[in-house]
Order: C-alpha cells, then structure tokens, then sequence
C-alpha cells in the first residue's frame, strides 16, 4: 500500500456537543453519561453545555409551538461552535434535526437553529457512523431484545446502527419480539391524554417482549424505556429495561 | 357531553371489547403480511410510491381545468355530470334522479362518500329500498352499523358473528360459520336484487380528465353487476378524485391494490365511459356522476393542507395504525377512521366538532412510511393539534381553531416553558427534584395504572458529568 495517502479518511471530529436530554438529565444520567464515556473512551472530546434543557418536542408534539419556541431556542446559545450535537435518544434528535427548521421557519435565529439541525446525530448513528467504534465484550452471556423507538426508526432512519452496536457483544443473544416495529404506547403526552389506549399498547409491547425470554430490553430512547420498563414493573417482571449506551458501557468497561 | 368525553366514552367502549380488539389484531397483522409481501424491494416500492404522489399532486394542481375536462368528456359520452356542494345537495340531486327514473329499489356498490352525505338513510327516509351489494358492507347494513374501516366495512366482525348475524336475519338458512357457504348465501340473497334494482349506486377509484372514465376496483364482481344491470347507474366521488390522463391510472392502481389488501391486482377492475348504446346488449340505459366538494375546495387552498388530498382511500394508514387496531374504527366516531381519518375529519367538520380526533396519535410515524402516496400524515396531525389549542394569527382554512384550548392545559405548558426556557430556573428545579426525590408522588394519574411512577435519579447528569471530569465549555 502506497504511504502517500493523499485522501486520508475523514477523522471522526475531535470535539461534540452532547445533548442530554431532560428526561436524562433528571431521570436516567447514567444512560447519559454512559454515552459521554462511550464518546470519550473512543478519543472523542465530550462537551456537556451547562444551559441544555429541553429540545421543546413536548410542547411541539401537543400544539404548543410558540412555547416549544421559546424553549427550542433557549437551546440555541448552548451551540455557539460548529461541533456535531450527539444525542442519545431518536426523539429528540429528530426534534433538532427534523422539526426545529419548521419551529423556526421564519423567525430571527432561523440560521442558527437550521446549522444545528444539520449537524445533530443520534448517539448510535454517531457510533456506528462517524466513530466507527469497536467493542469488546466483557459481559456474560444475555439475551436482549431491541426496542427501536419510532423516531429511531422512521424519522432518523437510524434503527439499524443499533443491531450493530449489540451484534458486536459476543455474549450477547439478540432476541426479536413479534410486531416489532410497532409504538409501544408512549408518545410523550399521548400517555397521558390518552392513558387507557397508551395503556394498552404497552400491554401489547410487554407481552411480546416477555414472550422472548429476553433478560433485557435496550433502545435509544429513554421516553420508550421509561414506558415500557414502567409497565413491566408494574406487571411485577424482572425483565430489565436498559438505554443502549448503559448497556453498551456496562459490558465493555 | 362534550366531544372530548364523548370521544374518550367510545374509547372505554371499544377497549372493553376483547372479542373486537382481538378480531383487529389479527386481520391487520394479516393484511400487513400480505402488504409486504408485494413489494419485497425497498427501492422498487419507493420509486412507485414517487410516481403515484406525483400523479395525484399534479391532478390536484391542475385540478380546476381537469375538473372541467371531465365534465365536458362524460358529457360527450353521454353521462350527466352533476355538481354537489355539500352532502345535502348530493343526496337531493341522487333522489331526484331516481324520482324522474321512478326507481324505488336501488342496489349499492361500496362508497365512502355515499357514507359522508349519509344517502343510505337520505334515501331510506323517501321510502326507497337501498341494498349494499359489497359483502362487507351488506354484513354492517344488517347489522345497521357504519363501516368500522374504509376498505374492509366489516373487519371488526369475525366469522362467527358474521354466521350469527345471517343466522337472526335468515331464520330459514341453515347455520353455517363456513366462509365460503357464508359468501354464497349472501351471493343468493344479492343474485334476485341485483335482477331488479332500478338503479345502482357506485363510487369511483379515479375519475381520467383525458377520456371521460370513471374506473372503480373491486373484487367480488358486486361493484360491475351494481353499475350494469340496473336501468340506471349513478356514481359518486369527491372532486379530488380526478385524474389527468389514462396513463396515470396504472401507477395509482398498482400501488393502489398491493397496499390495500396485498393484492397484485383485484378480480374486477372497471372502466366505465358511457351508458348503453343501441344495439348493445346490456348496461345501464343512462349514467349520472355526482361530483361532491363538501369542504374540499375550502382545505384545497392550503399548502400544507392541500396534501391530504392525495389520499387515495387504501386504507393503508389504517391497517399500520397502532391506535387503530387496539380501538377499531367505529370508536373515533367519524365516516373515516384512523390516521387518514383523523387528519381528514377535522379538515372537513371543523375542530370544534371532531378536534379531539388528534389526540388519538403517538406521532409514531408509521402511518406516513406506508401511505402510497406520501401523505405526510404525521405532520398534518401536529399542525392540526397545533390549530386546535392556538387560533393563531396566520391565515387558515381550519373551522373551530382554538376550539380546545383549555386554561388548565395552556397554563401548565406556560409553567413548562417557564422552567425550561431558562436555564438557571431549570437547575434550580433540577436540583429541588433530585435533592427531593423522597417527594415524587407514587401515583400519576393514568401513568401509574399501568406502569411504575419515574422517579428522578439522585444526582442528575450534569452534576455527575462534572465529577467525571467533563466539560462544560
Ligand atoms: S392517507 Fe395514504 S395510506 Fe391512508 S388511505 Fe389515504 S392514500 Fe391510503
């Protein structure tokens, strides 16, 4: 092989912005901070920006756009470099990345909100695609099924990238539940307008995932987990329900 | 009661109906299967999604001009074109038909759009006997109930209560649960009305500018026997339904009859372009097409909007809803169901009647990943939840806007925007959340009757971020 490589590959950027999440930052920081140590033991450069908060997808999900604005755009100091938004989670990635430049369609920082979105990655898609990260397992022997989350999915288009991350884990037996692609119910303020109907999705979503024998559920998003981990509490199961990036740094470290 | 409650009364309904969910579960899964067996290639079904959303945008930029093509085409084919406003006109123009053709007995292909103007019981009321000839849609005439689905009428009904509902209306025919036995007592009953209708009502699939065509799909040869035999035959659709040239059909059929019901084609697919001529044999001595806008025109004129128009009625958004299939079609209330349903509904009738329709949606997406036709359904849906709790200043052609906006709501989002739109607040908050988690209350309403309180963690992200020595920049 010729040493004058005159089209090195591109280097994976040495610094990002993670973006926590609220449901995260209050609910599940070690999801969030496995990410950053994911990112970080990989020679990536994590920034956490202080001021984070929401990315507004609640309020935007309900019809309360001029509040989601607000919120959305409180976010826009927390970017001021051209550093790639990492986030672990496919809602509001695809928030950013897909319905900020509708919620900013028009107004004054239109061109900052439009920069972020085209620089914002799910965490998984991150890992896969511009990390090209490595792992080795240390875990012992699971079975785990996977979750995508619909914004994973159908939005980001990024439900593959975390197959991959887990078919990496050589102890690790992936299981596959029936009607796998289908909502598990939770649509952040669906589970609470329409709690009965959330209710039974989630019943639905469960009872296949216990069909598979599977010790674990992972996904890359914390508002599914948050839902179906809930519900099999609640239903007295011991499966656990884990975010990809725990699950991921609890094997490999 | 309003429709909020009502809305949430049929929900209760239709989720303590095991029977019925359990018939949803298993007819969708069976349709989806069938679906995806049609197009087992990614990139092939993208490309025919494309040109099937091309063909019906274009029809419906240049809808005026088509519009008035096909009328001027039929007219020359000798079918009479009538222009209806809203469901009471459509209704009134097809019982004046009949009147002048003295028909007292009409036998019915299926129709959505019969269903939005209410003809049935229009005509029932004027002493006119109206048969559904379509077996899903002659099941729920017996059955006197509205179609739970817009393809499939009686998917909500398995064969044993099909067998019962035969059963209480034919005393004499012995009981049988036996589908196909089933299928040919109802062939039976339909055979003699179809002998002596006076005339047939039918909907249309697409109606070709170019060539004065009406083409209807269907698959039990009902839809022709309805549009032939009878004297007279009338056919209704809404205006959308145009198309611009023959060669657009192929597209829209394909896709039309694998995403619908998994189909590669149907059994019958009919073009009709003019009435009987002399010398022939058969066919209906005269053709009427009632042409119906009921708001279409109204909703047409918006950007975002004017993409619902596309639809094509394959009801595919329905069989992938996961709303849907845990609640039937008859809960949400409205002549269409689901998500093409709650995205239409709302249009038509204003949100002040039928608003609370958006919130029977996770924004989960899968709707719009099958829609043949691209129909951005989730987007709609977010706009329309937008409308309902904000008039807003711009321009809209939405009826009701702001109809469901409550102070309770409104507030607690302002309260939201107060402690996340500011990131000092926010950590105060955050750090009275975590310090005072011992406080977080076990019970959350509808939460927590299916699934374990959240609790937040000790410490949040950014604290422990800080200890392991990240960076806040
Ligand atoms: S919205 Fe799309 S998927 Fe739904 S019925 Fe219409 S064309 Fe079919």
């Amino acid at each position: 092989m010729s040493s004058n490589n005159e089209n090195p590959p591109e280097a994976a950027p040495q610094r990002i912005y993670f973006f926590a999440t609220c449901l995260i930052d209050l609910l599940y920081p070690n999801a969030g901070l496995a990410g950053m140590q994911l990112l970080r033991r990989a020679g990536v450069d994590v920034v956490l920006p202080e001021a984070q908060t929401c990315c507004g997808q609640p309020a935007f999900n309900s019809g309360y756009r001029q509040e989601a604005l607000s919120v959305a755009r409180a976010q826009l100091r927390c970017f001021p470099n051209d550093y790639p938004v990492v986030v672990p989670s496919g809602s509001c990635a695809g928030m950013i990345k897909h319905h900020w430049p509708e919620l900013f369609a028009g107004e004054r920082d239109e061109q900052q909100a439009l920069r972020i979105a085209r620089n914002t990655y799910e965490l998984t898609e991150y890992l896969v695609d511009i990390v090209g990260i490595e792992l080795t397992d240390l875990g012992r022997p699971t079975k785990v099924a996977i979750h995508t989350s619909c914004s994973a999915r159908r939005e980001m288009g990024v439900a593959d990238r975390i197959e991959r991350l887990v078919g990496q884990l050589s102890a690790v037996d992936v299981v596959e539940q029936e009607r796998k692609a289908e909502c598990c119910g939770f649509g952040g303020t669906f589970a609470v307008k329409q709690a009965d109907v959330s209710g039974a999705m989630v019943k639905d979503k469960t009872a296949a995932l216990k069909a598979t024998g599977a010790d674990i559920v992972v996904s890359q998003d914390v508002g599914c987990l948050m839902n179906i981990g809930g519900a099999l509490d609640h239903q007295g199961d011991d499966t656990k329900a884990q975010h990809i990036a725990e699950f991921l740094w609890d094997r490999t470290s | 009661m309003n429709q909020t409650e009502a809305f949430h009364e049929r929900i209760d309904e239709a989720l303590h109906n095991d029977q019925m969910r359990r018939n949803f579960r298993s007819a969708l899964s069976g349709i989806q299967a069938k679906r995806e067996q049609q197009f087992p290639d990614d990139a092939q079904l993208q490309a025919l999604r494309e040109q099937a959303r091309a063909v019906r945008a274009n029809a419906l930029v240049k809808q005026p001009e088509l519009l008035e093509q096909l009328e001027a085409k039929l007219t020359e084919n000798g079918i009479r074109v009538h222009w209806a406003e809203n469901p009471e006109q459509a209704n009134q123009i097809i019982a004046d038909i009949l009147d002048a053709a003295t028909a007292k007995t009409v036998v019915k292909g299926k129709s959505m759009v019969s269903e939005e103007t209410g003809l049935n019981t229009y005509l029932e009321q004027r002493g006119i006997e109206v048969v559904e000839s379509d077996l899903g849609e002659f099941i729920i005439q017996l059955a006197e109930e509205p179609p739970s689905h817009i393809v499939a009428p009686a998917i909500h009904k398995n064969r044993q209560e099909v067998a019962q509902l035969f059963h209480r209306f034919y005393p004499d025919l012995p009981y049988t649960e036996d589908i196909n036995q089933l299928t040919e007592t109802a062939r039976q009953i339909l055979r003699d009305k179809f002998a002596h209708a006076d005339a047939g009502i039918s909907g249309v699939n697409f109606a070709v500018a170019e060539t004065g065509t009406l083409c209807l799909v269907e698959n039990e040869g009902n839809g022709r026997l309805s549009t032939t035999a009878p004297r007279v035959h009338i056919a209704i659709t809404g205006i959308e339904k145009v198309v611009e040239k023959l060669s657009d059909v192929p597209p829209l059929l394909e896709i039309l009859t694998k995403s619908a019901t998994g189909q590669p084609i149907t059994t019958y697919f009919n073009m009709i372009s003019r009435p009987r001529q002399a010398g022939e044999l058969d066919g209906p001595q005269a053709v009427h097409l009632v042409l119906l806008d009921n708001g279409r025109t109204r909703i047409k004129v918006d950007e975002q909007l004017l993409d619902t128009l596309r639809c094509i009625r394959c009801g595919t958004c329905i069989n992938y809803c996961p709303v849907y299939v845990q609640l039937g079609g008859h809960a949400y209330g409205t002549v269409y169901p689901g998500p093409i349903g709650i995205a239409l509904e709302p249009q038509r009738l204003g949100i002040d009647q039928v608003g609370s329709l958006t919130s029977a949606c996770t924004l989960c997406g899968a709707c719009g990943q099958v829609c043949p036709v691209e129909i951005p359904l989730p987007k709609l849906i977010n706009r329309l939840r937008a409308e309902a709790v904000n008039a807003g200043r711009e321009a809209s052609p939405l009826i009701g806007r702001g109809a469901l906006r409550n102070k309770t709501e409104a507030t607690s989002w302002k309260l939201w925007r107060l402690v996340y739109a500011n990131a000092f607040v926010y950590r105060l908050f955050a750090l009275a959340a975590t310090r005072l988690r011992w406080l977080t209350p076990k019970k959350l309403g509808g939460w927590t009757r299916y699934r374990s309180a959240p609790k937040p963690a000790k410490r949040t992200l950014n604290e422990l971020a800080r200890q392991k020595g990240f960076r806040s920049e």
